[in-house]
């Protein structure tokens, strides 16, 4: 009895080693089967439009000719935005954390910013349209074209041309900024809290102020990671769904002004999935998040790839 | 003089951004302040008993409530946190423990990585074609394994992190009064990192409870009460979608509800398993 219970156990152990690898490898499994069904299930339009699918701007559901420039120009535009708003604020944020507040403010401050990642996003789709959408439309909007004069501004003008809506790609793009700016904020604070302080302590004694610290040491110090955490933050912006669905307007077409609607793939997805009776209209919306996942993916990989870099240049710690 | 001049223009660029990095900071703090109110004032405005008990009702008749969605939203939650957990735990517990220096872990360490960064309608669509196409409708547990999907990298990752963190002089003393791996990993490891673990899990939760991309192609949404798995169920965060983007004013009132009920619901785990880390750490 004794020697079937320790034969149990021996074998137990295996079968426990086993089990874990098992549940290891399904996650190995889920990531390629990502790529086989989507694959799979947009056979018809990857058949039909091949990869001209891309660049093809017509997106007509009653004449069955579908393509994705629209949707990947509104992904790329709204993630832009977000990105030019998001990252120069998650600077001057973090260094608001690290270096001037005092511990106390730092830590309260910190944890409301890390809520505004906790917050999901159809609570910011909720809010964007009902409330904040309006607010561009009353108050920035009108501000931007007249009272700073950007409608009649020469080159910059045209983005900033058409009827202030409210709803469009600059919503889209300030929501997104907010969506992807903790995620950032977080990074960097993390790369600035590693800097050594001796290199800083000697810039400081130097007679530097902390903005010189912070731009020319600590900054360049912690670059790779400032890097690494944009394409976090870029990962992020592109496949945000249901906070972009609510405010970009959905509109299968590319206008230069930035209040115009437009749409992104993601918003695409939501929106016509449902409606999608015809194989090839839904071969051809699965064909957009194949697209999808592979912009996501790249991007992904590439800040994987850097991160894991940095890592072995830096040592431990990130 | 010159010199002078100069030190004085640097102290005023610093002073600038001493201010534009205050006031960044507000901006934050204003826009959370701004969403949580928002959310609160016409929340609070759409409670009543109805709201938690009854059946939605078709526009323009009093007194429909979301029980359904309620019910379908925690039933989903729960069956995703039974997959999604377990699956996540133990590939956590290989990353830490067994193949901390193979090259296979390696490999499914980069993919976690990369997979917590795909969007989640990606996910949502996937599980569209592995569950939903081949049975020919949507279901509850479809959309339980999207959310599971989701959760699994997060609680992978956390479960790892934590694992590390205990010290190997504990795994040795277990192996050394002759306990086989899988019962010092259970009963000793789990123990030691017990409240790194549930804070892993609470914030995988909270995030797929927010969750309504994978929703949409999955789970879908429905009127009625479940009758079972296999069937579209009703959730918070679809329907919050649905009446949104209706003209109807009684049904916006009822997403603002249902709003700052999921809005409210994941805060508050959010900070619940942020205190018990913070207990952790002291």
């Amino acid at each position: 009895m004794s020697r079937f219970g320790d034969y149990l156990s021996e074998h137990f152990e295996t079968l426990f080693r086993w089990f874990t690898i098992l549940c290891a490898a399904t996650v190995l499994i889920i990531m390629a089967a990502m790529f086989v069904n989507l694959a799979w299930n947009a056979r018809l339009a990857i058949g039909e439009f091949g990869i001209g699918f891309l660049w093809s701007e017509e997106w007509d559901p009653a004449l069955n000719q579908y393509g994705a420039f629209s949707s990947i120009y509104g992904t790329l535009v709204s993630t832009a935005i977000a990105m030019v708003i998001a990252v120069p604020m998650s600077v001057v944020i973090a260094l608001f954390l690290v270096e001037l507040a005092h511990p106390t403010v730092s830590k309260v401050v910190g944890g409301a910013i890390e809520l505004l990642a906790a917050i999901p996003s159809i609570i910011y789709g909720m809010w964007g349209l009902f409330v904040f959408a309006p607010f561009m439309a009353e108050t920035v909007q009108p501000f931007l074209q007249e009272t700073l004069g950007l409608e009649k501004a020469p080159l910059i003008g045209r983005f900033f041309s058409g009827a202030p809506m409210g709803i469009g790609m600059l919503t889209a793009g300030i929501i997104l900024a907010l969506m992807v700016l903790p995620f950032i904020t977080a990074v960097m604070r993390d790369v600035f809290a590693m800097v050594p302080p001796v290199v800083k302590e000697s810039a400081y004694g130097m007679g530097s102020t902390t903005w010189e610290v912070t731009h020319k040491v600590t900054l360049r110090y912690g670059i790779q990671g400032v890097i690494g955490a944009c394409f976090l933050g870029l990962g992020r912006a592109l496949g945000e769904t249901m906070a972009v669905t609510f405010v970009i307007g959905n509109a299968h077409h590319i206008s230069a002004s930035l209040f115009d609607a437009g749409n992104s793939i993601a918003s695409t997805l939501a929106n016509e999935f449902a409606e999608a009776s015809e194989p090839i209209y839904l071969h051809s919306l699965i064909y957009l998040g194949l697209v999808l996942l592979v912009m996501t993916f790249l991007i992904q990989f590439a800040a994987q790839w850097w991160v894991r870099r940095l890592k072995k240049s830096m040592g431990a710690g990130l | 003089m010159k010199k002078a001049s100069n030190t004085r223009r640097r102290e005023l660029t610093d002073l600038t951004m001493r201010v534009v990095s205050g006031t960044a900071s507000l901006i934050g703090i204003f826009f959370l302040v701004w969403i949580l109110w928002t959310v609160g004032k016409n929340g609070i405005a759409a409670f009543n008993y109805d709201f938690f008990t009854a059946l939605p009702t078709p526009p323009g008749i009093e007194g429909g409530g979301l029980a359904n969605a309620i019910v379908g939203t925690l039933l989903i939650t729960i069956l995703a946190a039974l997959i999604g957990v377990p699956l996540g735990l133990f590939t956590g517990v290989y990353l830490a423990e067994f193949g901390r220096n193979t090259r296979f872990g390696g490999m499914v360490r980069f993919t976690i990585n990369i997979t917590m960064g795909i969007p989640s309608i990606i996910v949502g669509l996937f599980v569209y074609t592995l569950l939903v196409l081949p049975f020919k409708h949507f279901s509850a547990y479809a959309g339980a394994v999207s959310l599971a999907i989701i959760m699994l990298p997060v609680i992978a990752r956390t479960t790892e992190d934590m694992l590390n963190l205990v010290p190997n002089s504990l795994r040795e003393s277990a192996l050394a009064i002759g306990m086989p791996r899988w019962r010092a990993i259970v009963s000793i490891l789990f123990r030691a990192a017990r409240s790194g673990l549930l804070t892993g899990i609470l914030l995988a939760v909270a995030r797929v409870s927010g969750e309504t991309a994978p929703l949409l192609f999955t789970a879908m949404n429905s009127p009625y009460w479940m009758r079972g798995l296999a069937e579209p169920t009703a959730n918070l965060t679809v329907t919050i979608f649905n009446y949104a983007m209706s003209p109807f004013d009684d049904w916006k009132t009822l997403a603002w509800g249902a709003s700052l009920l999921i809005m409210a619901t994941v805060l508050g785990v959010n900070l619940l398993a942020r205190t018990l880390l913070r207990e952790k750490t002291k």
